[in-house]
């Protein structure tokens, strides 16, 4: 099985992205699939964002905050708290697992508790096999057929 | 052939329910004006116009073609691919054609389901009939066609280049009235088109700029089904619990659902700049819910027991995911 | 060598279809399939909505009739919530529902069935449609007509607060109610309207009853079929077009079964034929039988026509008149006649405007009680009423969260898929023929046999048959003969096989 998954992450800059930073420069391994993007704050993270990296290939999709409280921006991972549910829904409604896309919340001192997430969500993944949603579906032959 | 200088115009339906079609009747004595104005060479509802007729036309001889309903099986593509060739403007006309409409919903099952549900165990099908309808019957005079069903709902855009959308479920009345008189100035006394791709015959603001409801501030602890209340009629309906869709859609259909006191389903189509509607939509109605609790969010969120086909009720092929996985 | 003609697609309808005519050498029509190529899937996509949201999305299967699917549908929901109902309610969705008729049939009447009456069957295609009538009959009566139906929709639209694709009804009643400054200018509306149907009357005396060609066609000619027929009526055998019991008569005009929509499985099945989607209904306990008329076929009508034919009467005094004048004329009743449906349509539109009028002097129809929170969810319900095309079925159930886990629909135009085939092949031989060369107006006049059905193919095809593999199967007498791939074949809309 060669499957690597890819999986993209939405950081928030103040908490999450600090303590994925903090992994790194304490050298706690963990698995290269996840491909980080900076933002701002959890609440910047439309539930769009998502949905479009599934569509162009994720395999899975990490949205990472605050905890609930510490927001650089007082209420933004409240917003995240509120909007992830709802997504939940739409993806079950679609046909994909829990396991692809989590909301976590992560502080700028858990580096350890970062490189977890990744390692847990890449192992699971691996089992779970690639997503099954094809990029390029438009106007993919096979489709119509 | 067109003599005069009469503009030469086709109206035609993919999937399609023909409220469309019904809409631009109820332009009422306008359809007189566009008589005057254009020969109608193909309006399957109304005229006489035949699939060969419009085989036989030059490229380009259609100065409008008006496309509603979706893209479901291969005869609706084909008549998309052949318009396109012969019109010089094709418009996505209607939610259908613009974004799958409600046929899209399809997209969230899949064939075998269905084929369960219509042929095998259906209460109206005699138990042990397998005969399925198929794209090709040979029969003792010959063979018959039918057009092959695709796995899934497709919008025009999707099949073929689309020069205008215009969106509604169906369109109103007035905005098409609107939407043809610029084409005739356009095409007749060649004034300016907007620019290619453009939605037309819509605002760019969302619905509740045109909602006559009082607004005041939305913090909303729970959420009802429209029979679980009775309605506050001069209020906003999404401040009242009850899912409305106004601050994604865009406006331009009259408001005609929340003056039926029922909230609005989107059918006018995401606002500029947004692809996903219905992820919009996520993001309006998270934004509003009263809670900081996530027990009690979900319990909140259990109030609007069918997210995905509330958010995309219109909208579900044209998003980003397009279609359920499930196998 | 066959020679074929497809008429494709079918004009002056809602809805896709496509006539497929097989010629011999000597020009006769070896035979001939009425074929509908659409479907979208209704029955199968609305299994897991909100049961209370199917009213408004069930509208989409028809934007000529979406209210028959709006009030079937809403039938269908208050029986799975125990048919609590305001009784307010029920009125209010009758009156909305007989202006509805009313746009419908003057758009069927003027728009799709009088081009072939009022320019002539075989006229100019370019003319033979409502802008060809309103250049005809001048722009007086052609304003009246845009104006009538205008009249239709600003009623509707001021009862239920939108015309096409209405949302209105709810679990418990409706949405709104009828304001009385609403219903004061409902008023001037009917009494227009009453006007308009007498007119429509009498037109049809003029153009079509006054030219005996017309009258030989529709009363000798081969638009005719010894099936049987089905309505909706009310206690007394009237028609009814919101609620009531299903009656079915045979052509000799016996009663062959009567029955309540809870019933409607145990009377009606459906039949698969592999080169149409869509499918035939029959009458289920005497079994399939083929395309066969007689006296014991199962095959049964469903239209304005079948509608008078089952009834012993009308519901209101004007429309007694008008239908007894037409079976009178017509001198038999059932009337077998498919075309005498143009006329039943006109005769129906004299009830809907006498039912409009007992309403506007109802003074319940402005009450605020226009609907109740239903406090129990029973989970089953079928709604039954008569759409403008036939009789129309939603049987819906949902789990005790209300939320849909089955719907069976069967359609209005569904019902005449059968007698649509055969009356299009009797017609097709009757006027093709050795020596009968067909050209444009003969092959309008094969199109006038479905037309005088008022169809809705995109009702028909609510349902999705599903399957389309990429390998091809052919089929030959039921047997699977022979499985290959292939991509879309075209054929030549006018011309031969390619």
């Amino acid at each position: 099985m060669n499957f690597e998954p890819r999986i993209v992450a939405f950081l928030c800059n103040w908490c999450s992205y600090t303590g994925a930073d903090l992994a790194g420069t304490s050298r706690i391994p963990y698995q290269p699939n996840v491909r980080i993007i900076r933002v701002m704050c959890s609440a910047r993270v439309d539930p769009a964002f998502v949905l479009q990296a599934l569509a162009t290939g994720a395999d899975g999709v990490l949205v990472c905050g605050c905890h609930p409280g510490d927001c650089h921006y007082s209420e933004g991972n409240y917003k995240a708290m509120r909007r992830f549910p709802l997504l939940e829904r739409v993806l079950a409604a679609y046909g994909v697992p829990r396991e692809r896309v989590r909301l976590e919340w992560v502080s700028a001192s858990e580096g350890q508790r970062f490189a977890d997430l990744v390692n847990d969500m890449t192992d699971r993944l691996r089992v779970l096999g690639p997503s099954p949603i094809q990029p390029g579906l438009r106007t993919d032959a096979v489709e119509r057929y | 052939m067109a003599e005069n200088k009469k503009m030469q115009v086709a109206l035609y339906w993919g999937a399609a329910c023909g409220g469309c079609d019904v809409a631009v009747l109820d332009t009422n004595e306008f359809i007189l004006d566009v008589a005057a104005a254009a020969d109608i060479r193909l309006w399957p509802i109304a005229v006489d116009g035949k699939y060969a007729d419009v085989e036989a036309m030059q490229d380009g001889e259609l100065d409008l073609c008006l496309f509603n309903g979706a893209i479901r099986n291969s005869e609706n593509e084909e008549i998309a691919k052949l318009l396109r060739r012969k019109s010089k403007v094709l418009v996505a006309f209607g939610s259908c054609a613009c974004m799958g409409g409600i046929p899209g919903l399809a997209n969230l099952t899949n064939r075998e389901q269905i084929l369960d549900r219509a042929y095998f165990h259906n209460p109206s099908i005699r138990p042990g009939s397998q005969t399925v309808p198929q794209s090709e019957t040979e029969v003792a005079a010959g063979t018959l066609h039918l057009p092959r069903f695709y796995k899934r709902v497709y919008r025009l855009s999707d099949i073929v280049t689309v020069d205008y959308s215009v969106p509604g479920c169906p369109p109103a009345p007035a905005q098409i009235k609107d939407v043809m008189c610029a084409v005739v100035a356009a095409t007749v006394d060649g004034g300016a088109m907007p620019p290619q791709g453009s939605v037309i015959g819509a605002s760019d603001r969302a619905m509740c700029d045109e909602c006559p409801r009082t607004k005041a501030e939305k913090k909303i602890a729970r959420f009802y089904r429209p029979f679980q209340i009775m309605q506050d009629p001069t209020r906003c309906l999404l401040e009242q619990g009850l899912v409305c869709m106004g601050p994604v859609t865009r406006s331009g259909c009259g408001v005609r659902c929340p003056n039926s006191n029922m909230g609005c389903r989107g059918c006018y189509g995401p606002l500029p700049g947004v692809h996903d509607q219905g992820a919009r939509f996520l993001s309006a109605l998270a934004s509003v819910i009263d809670s900081k609790d996530p027990d009690e969010i979900n319990t909140i969120l259990d109030g609007i027991p069918d997210v995905v086909g509330t958010a995309y009720r219109f909208s579900m092929a044209a998003s980003l995911l397009q279609r359920s996985v499930r196998s | 060598m066959t020679r074929r003609i497809a008429i494709d697609p079918i004009t002056r309808l809602e809805g896709h279809g496509k006539i497929e005519i097989f010629l011999s050498d000597s020009g006769e029509v070896q035979d001939c399939f009425f074929q509908i190529p659409e479907l979208r899937g209704f029955e199968r996509f609305v299994v897991g909505r909100p049961i209370e949201e199917l009213p408004r999305i069930v509208t989409r299967i028809c934007g000529v009739c979406p209210a028959s699917h709006h009030m079937a549908s809403a039938k269908a929901v208050d029986g799975c919530f125990g048919n609590e109902v305001a009784p307010v309610a029920h009125k209010l969705r009758d009156m909305y529902y007989h202006a509805h008729f009313i746009h419908s049939h003057i758009a069927h009447f003027y728009a799709l069935a009088a081009p072939d009456f009022v320019m002539g069957p075989d006229a100019d295609p370019a003319v033979r449609n409502i802008l060809g009538v309103v250049a005809k009959v001048g722009l007086e009566i052609g304003g009246q007509v845009i104006r009538a139906r205008a009249l239709a929709q600003n009623i509707q639209q001021r009862l239920g607060g939108r015309t096409t694709h209405l949302v209105w009804c709810l679990p418990g009643g409706v949405s709104k109610g009828l304001s009385k400054a609403e219903l004061e200018e409902i008023k001037p509306m009917v009494k227009e309207l009453a006007g308009f149907a007498e007119f429509s009357l009498q037109l049809f005396r003029d153009i079509v009853l006054g030219n005996t060609a017309y009258v030989d066609l529709i009363l000798n000619g081969p638009y005719s079929l010894d099936v049987h027929f089905m309505g909706l009526v009310d206690a007394n055998n009237a028609p009814n077009f919101y609620d009531g019991l299903v009656r079915v008569v045979d052509f000799q005009g016996k009663e062959i079964c009567k029955y309540a929509p809870v019933d409607y499985a145990e009377h009606v099945a459906e039949h698969v034929e592999p080169w149409s989607y869509l499918k035939f209904p029959y009458l289920k306990k005497r079994g399939w039988k083929g395309f066969v008329e007689g006296i014991d076929s199962s095959i049964y009508c469903a239209t304005p026509l079948a509608r008078l034919n089952v009834a012993d009467r009308m519901a209101t005094p004007r429309a007694q008149e008008a239908y007894q004048e037409m079976f009178s004329t017509l001198g038999a009743k059932p009337c077998k006649a498919l075309l005498v449906n143009h006329w039943a349509r006109l005769v129906e539109m004299v009830q809907n405007v006498e039912m409009l009028e007992h309403y506007c002097a109802d003074p319940e129809i402005t009450s605020d009680q226009f609907r109740v929170i239903p406090r129990r969810i029973t989970g089953e319900g079928i709604g039954i009423v008569e759409a403008m095309r036939g009789t129309l079925t939603h049987h819906y159930t949902c789990d005790d969260q209300g939320m849909c886990t089955s719907a069976n629909l069967i359609v209005g135009t569904t019902n005449n898929n059968a007698p649509i085939h055969m009356v299009t092949k009797k017609v097709a031989r009757t006027l093709i023929g050795p020596g009968k060369e067909p050209d444009q107006g003969i092959l309008n006049m094969v199109e006038m046999a479905f037309r005088a059905f008022d169809p809705c193919f995109s009702c028909a095809t609510h349902s999705l048959p599903g399957q389309m593999p990429l390998i091809v199967r052919i089929h030959k007498g039921g047997q699977l003969y022979r499985e290959f791939r292939r991509d879309i074949e075209t054929v030549a809309p006018t011309g031969e096989l390619q």
